[in-house]
């Protein structure tokens, strides 16, 4: 993990953490030797930058019928059946952030299971046609909505090839502080920015792991060194619809 | 009667004994405005530690600070805790002393709430973000504690900001 972590490190953070140690004095012996295991997360006061992008790989060969992933994702970020409020929407409106999907070759009668959520595209369809500039993407490749300036128009859900944003119906109340989110607005799978933010994994890939599926990856795309690339490198990964050219964030093994 | 100066005199007296109704009506002492109470924000800080801007900056352009942060945390990803809407909710929130619950943000008593009810400034803010405190507050621990000094750097950079957009 220790090397890992030294191999993402990227130049501004190396000079970030040099800095901090010649004013902190004990955190650094020298330039690049560490007494603590330093964290993965970057700086709270320092901007995301375009030298990552996050990136999940899901291997469909180790995922079966269990639904974990998508219970974390509730309870982390506080929608679906994680917030009562929303039980009264018609099953067509309620959220789905991310969702199981069963697929099955009619001609070999092979079935798999896996979940489906936000692709986090480079060039992403819904950021095109945003027409408030409420949908973006951000310098490492996390695709997002500003609620602040989305304006409901769900132009973004027509445009999305995973049909994987919804629209909030509801008054919404009790929302956790790290995901607001509200009637009138769109949403999606935000990669749990707020935990990659704190040098966490999102909750899906974390509930995967924790459960011994270890179907999910989390990492960064542009550091060959990471579990995510290697992995990649090694046996693949494929693009849902890889015909439309978006080069997305979300990667599929065995589809 | 037609003379104009007799006419202004006549208004003049008219209007005067109007403004006067309420000051009547309350003895001169009891203003309506004396019903709005300021909720005392709880002390989750340390004693030493005060809000992080002085409290006439604070009531005056707290609205600044928030948007400022607003856009750095969900486009940037910058994470410091200083001006974040969520630190505000934890030390301002207000109790129940009955329940111990803690007031919503539609009631009056909330803290958000006493000076927008009564300034009929309505925010939006609640429609999305959680109104009461949910986790601890990371103001002073971790990696997301600010030194002193530099809130006041941070606060300096952003007043500078404000003055450039010709904004008090």
């Amino acid at each position: 993990m220790s090397n890992d972590v030294s191999n993402q490190m990227n130049t501004s953070r190396r000079n970030f953490l040099t800095k901090a140690g010649t004013t902190a004095g004990a955190a650094v012996v020298a330039p690049g030797v560490f007494l603590t295991t330093p964290a993965a997360a970057k700086p709270a006061d320092e901007p995301v930058d375009i030298e990552r992008r996050w990136g999940i790989l899901i291997d469909t060969a180790k995922c079966d019928d269990c639904s974990d992933c998508v219970t974390a994702c509730k309870i982390e970020n506080g929608w679906g059946s994680a917030n009562p409020v929303e039980e009264e929407s018609s099953p067509e409106q309620q959220a789905q952030w991310i969702r199981k999907v069963g697929l099955k070759n009619k001609s070999t009668g092979h079935v798999l299971s896996l979940p489906l959520m936000c692709q986090h595209c480079e060039t992403a369809p819904c950021v095109d046609v945003c027409p408030t500039g409420a949908s973006f993407k951000r310098a490492d490749g996390i695709v997002l909505v500003d609620k602040h300036i989305c304006i409901g128009c769900r132009y973004c859900m027509m445009a999305c090839p995973y049909k994987a944003r919804s629209f909030i119906h509801e008054t919404i109340t009790d929302q956790k502080p790290w995901a607001p989110r509200g009637k009138g607005t769109v949403e999606s799978c935000t990669m749990c920015v707020h935990r990659v933010d704190e040098g966490k994994i999102p909750a899906c890939v974390e509930a995967c792991k924790a459960d011994n599926h270890n179907a999910m990856f989390f990492g960064d795309l542009n550091d060959e060194n990471s579990v995510i690339s290697q992995e990649l490198e090694k046996h693949g990964g494929e693009q849902v619809r890889a015909d439309l050219e978006l080069n997305t964030g979300v990667r599929y093994r065995g589809i | 009667m037609r003379h104009p100066t007799v006419m202004r005199t006549v208004l003049r007296t008219l209007l005067a004994m109007l403004l006067a109704l309420p000051l009547a009506a309350f003895g001169g002492e009891a203003l309506p405005f004396s019903e709005l109470s300021m909720s005392e924000p709880q002390r989750q800080f340390s004693e030493t530690q005060e809000c992080v801007q002085p409290e006439e900056e604070m009531r005056r352009n707290h609205m600044e600070y928030i948007l400022h942060q607003r856009d750095e945390t969900v486009h940037k990803g910058i994470r410091t805790r200083v001006y974040a809407l969520e630190e505000c909710i934890n030390c301002h929130a207000t109790r129940v002393e009955e329940t111990g619950e803690y007031v919503r943000a539609d009631d009056p008593r909330h803290f958000c709430a006493a000076c927008h009810t009564y300034a009929s400034v309505k925010i939006d803010c609640f429609q999305c973000h959680a109104d009461v405190p949910v986790r601890e507050s990371t103001l002073n621990t971790g990696n997301n504690s600010v030194p002193k000094d530099e809130i006041h750097g941070l606060a300096a950079e952003l007043q500078q900001m404000l003055a450039a957009e010709g904004k008090p």
